[in-house]
């Protein structure tokens, strides 16, 4: 798949080219018509009339002058829509072609670099549609379901002890009682010598299956001792503060002694649900920090409002590093080996020769790729209105999705809808004097 | 292997060599990994077809591995008895063929005319045709919607097919006519002389002989109004929509919906997945040709 048959390359230079032999005109008109008819129609005649369509109103009728554009560059959503278009032209051209070079390169050394290719390539196949479904389904918030939540959780879990018993608190009426970011303290100082009960109820099932039986404290001179709990009797009965019978210990929760909100000394509770503090604690309040109770990691809300551009700039790169890719391996394919050895020959490393040699050399095709890719960023909108949710759409919103909705959504006003048409054209107009040039340029070379 | 070649391994030590194997290593690794990261998101898409809407409510993908008596066609069940999707499977094909075959014909018409014949201000009008290339086509929805209601056609597959054969056109005619230059002349003389008109000229020589480029340009073409949603959703028949259009209708509700959304978005790819996979060669060389778009 990595040669193409591109058209063959311009043949030897040629006398001007001459029609064959004698034909009239009109003919030649014949020929042309029907392109020219359609292109007339659907393509250039569209392009006036929204030059002409954007200085009126939203009713057509009434003159407006630039208003339109005015509001194109004032309008909070299309503020939002401009802002987010300038990150997504900036970033997701760069990271593709990145991307693109990488593979490129390394799957030249592979023998099996074509199927890799095959396989980076394949989502140019698809449609954004089912390219946005996909990613739907890949970004779900709960864990459980969407597999990028799922990674990141597990990466987050490995490094982050969860804690021992989300959702456990103390009973309202204890000395136990809640105190700032989540945690809780006990209401009197605790003393040496007379230990001190830390009853939690609300503790989930599975956190205390396979608990031990929580036992008191035994009074020890000089040190605060102490027992975290469950204070609930399985089947009814017990008293609420006293360690019944079967009532299961707490293991692992951390207690700090705070003196004048210093924190002086802490411990972990054992399995038995028995803490030993040093005789600094004594006469210090005892706190059961937040981070004993915090509910379950649920991982990063990918569609939320403040990452669905970068996520669904994800998508767009899962999509088109495979064309970067293509590009850029064709253009590698003509670079002269005989140059990369020679820089070998004198004794420069993979990365110099990749960084010196091959990069440059490989100049006009990246910047063909960047281009192109910055284009078709500019119109991206499939993409976007699949992926984000109604919540967040607002957030995620872009020019060409702001012109759908102005041109025949949820916020008509075709004035508006047709001066960001004019300013998507005028955004790619330079790239179209690139192209002329360019042929001009092949023209000239020709003759 | 060449005798630079040879040279330089000669003169790598031992150490330099075990750094190369142990690179080479890790690059195999770095792209088996990017690999599977890069098919996972599809499979997903095509394992959560296979599972019933209550199972893919209730966990992920990934969970048919442990269960693998989750995997069932129910999904696809509820697809194929939903008239709507059955029959936006046919609209998309409707719109398609018609519309890759009109952008080769006329693009091949106008292609050789700017190749071939004569006529005044030649090079110009191929410029102006090259310029459009880059036209998005958001800035038409407006004009050709107003035009397409004063035509009556307007939600119907005729005006989709229309926009998209003018707007394949541009690249059409840059394609083509740059892969026509190329015939040699006396192809082309030899067959006047033997008296063809220009019609027979056209059918007989220039487009057999045009195959390669035409191929690429069917292939693209064809993917691209396969895949396209935004004119599709401005200019189609709402009621009887495309497949892309007929799924977009049900993503607001994408939790319900998640059976149908699945199992039609990968039925939506087969077609061009199959295409890609067919004709790879030409639809690399049209991607290439097409960077101008």
């Amino acid at each position: 798949m990595t040669t193409a048959t591109a058209p063959p390359p311009p043949a030897a230079p040629r006398a001007k080219r001459k029609g064959v032999l004698g034909t009239r005109p009109w003919v030649a008109a014949c020929f042309l018509l029907p392109a020219l008819l359609l292109l007339g129609a659907l393509v250039v005649y569209p392009i006036g009339y929204s030059v002409y369509r954007s200085l009126f109103d939203a009713s057509g009728n009434g003159f407006a002058g630039l208003d339109n554009y005015h509001e194109v560059f004032t309008d909070d959503r299309i503020r939002t829509a401009l802002k987010n278009n300038v990150i997504w032209v900036i970033v997701a051209p760069a990271l593709a072609t990145a991307l693109g070079l990488i593979f490129a390169v390394l799957t030249e050394r592979v023998c099996w670099g074509t199927a890799f290719k095959l396989v980076v390539f394949m989502p140019m196949a698809i449609s954004m549609l089912a390219a946005g479904i996909i990613f739907r389904l890949v970004y779900e918030q709960n864990p459980d379901r969407g597999v990028a939540n799922a990674v990141w959780v597990g990466i987050h879990d490995t490094f982050a002890q969860p804690a021992p018993f989300p959702g456990a608190h103390p009973r309202p009426t204890g000395d136990l009682a809640a105190a700032d970011g989540g945690s809780f303290a006990t209401k009197s100082a605790v003393r040496a010598g007379s230990p001190v009960a830390l009853p939690l109820v609300a503790v989930k099932p599975e956190d205390v299956a396979g608990a031990k039986e929580a036992i008191p404290a035994r009074e020890v001179a000089g040190k605060v001792t102490g027992t975290v709990w469950m204070d609930f009797t399985r089947g009814g009965g017990g008293t609420a503060g006293k360690i019944d019978a079967g009532e299961r210990a707490l293991a692992g929760v951390k207690i700090e002694a705070v003196k004048d909100g210093r924190t002086v000394a802490s411990a972990t509770s054992d399995s038995d649900g028995t803490f030993t503090l040093p005789s600094a604690a004594d006469g210090a309040r005892l706190r059961l920090p937040a981070s004993n109770f915090a509910s379950v990691y649920n991982g990063v809300e990918w569609l939320g409002p403040a990452l669905v551009t970068p996520s669904i700039i994800g998508a767009y790169i899962w999509m088109w590093a495979g064309f970067a890719m293509v590009l850029i391996a064709a253009g590698l394919a003509g670079v002269p080996r005989e140059l990369l050895e020679a820089a070998r020959v004198d004794g420069a490393n993979e990365w110099q020769v990749f960084r010196r040699v091959t990069v440059p050399l490989l100049a006009p095709v990246l910047a063909v790729v960047v281009v192109t890719l910055m284009i078709n960023v500019l119109k991206i909108f499939d993409l976007v209105y699949i992926i984000a949710p109604g919540s967040s759409l607002h957030n995620a919103n872009v020019l060409a999705l702001q012109l759908y909705q102005s041109s025949f959504g949820t916020d008509v006003n075709q004035g508006v809808g047709s001066a960001i048409a004019v300013f998507l054209l005028l955004l790619v107009l330079p790239v179209v004097f690139v192209n002329i040039r360019r042929i001009r340029k092949e023209r000239e070379g020709r003759r | 292997m060449t005798a630079v070649d040879q040279g330089v391994r000669a003169r790598q030590s031992l150490s330099a060599r075990i750094a190369g194997r142990l690179g080479g290593g890790l690059v195999r690794l770095f792209l088996v990994v990017v690999g599977l990261l890069w098919l996972m998101p599809t499979a997903g898409l095509l394992l959560s077809s296979l599972r019933d809407k209550s199972d893919i409510a209730a966990s992920g993908w990934w969970q048919v591995f442990s269960h693998p008596a989750q995997l069932t066609t129910s999904s696809y069940s509820t697809l194929f008895a939903n008239d709507k999707v059955t029959h936006s499977l046919l609209t998309t094909a409707l719109i398609t063929v018609p519309a890759t075959a009109l952008v080769i014909l006329i693009g091949a018409l106008a292609g050789y005319a700017f190749a071939w014949l004569d006529f005044p201000g030649r090079d110009w009008w191929f410029m102006v045709v090259v310029g459009l290339l880059v036209v998005p086509v958001q800035v038409a929805l407006i004009p050709v919607a107003k035009l397409f209601n004063a035509l009556g056609i307007f939600e119907t597959t005729i005006g989709v097919v229309l926009f998209h054969t003018a707007f394949g056109l541009p690249f059409a005619v840059f394609l083509l006519r740059n892969f026509f230059a190329e015939i040699p002349r006396e192809l082309l003389e030899a067959a006047r002389l033997d008296g063809a008109g220009e019609l027979r000229l056209f059918t007989r020589v220039v487009l057999p002989l045009g195959g390669p480029a035409i191929a690429s340009l069917g292939i693209f073409q064809f993917l691209w109004v396969w895949n396209d949603m935004l004119v599709a959703l401005i200019f189609a028949d709402s009621g009887n929509p495309p497949i892309t259009v007929a799924l977009q209708q049900q993503v607001r509700q994408f939790g319900d919906n998640v059976d149908i959304l699945a199992s039609g978005a990968f039925l939506s790819m087969i077609v061009p997945l199959a295409v890609f996979f067919a004709f790879q060669r030409q639809f690399v060389s049209g991607v290439m040709a097409g960077a101008v778009k």
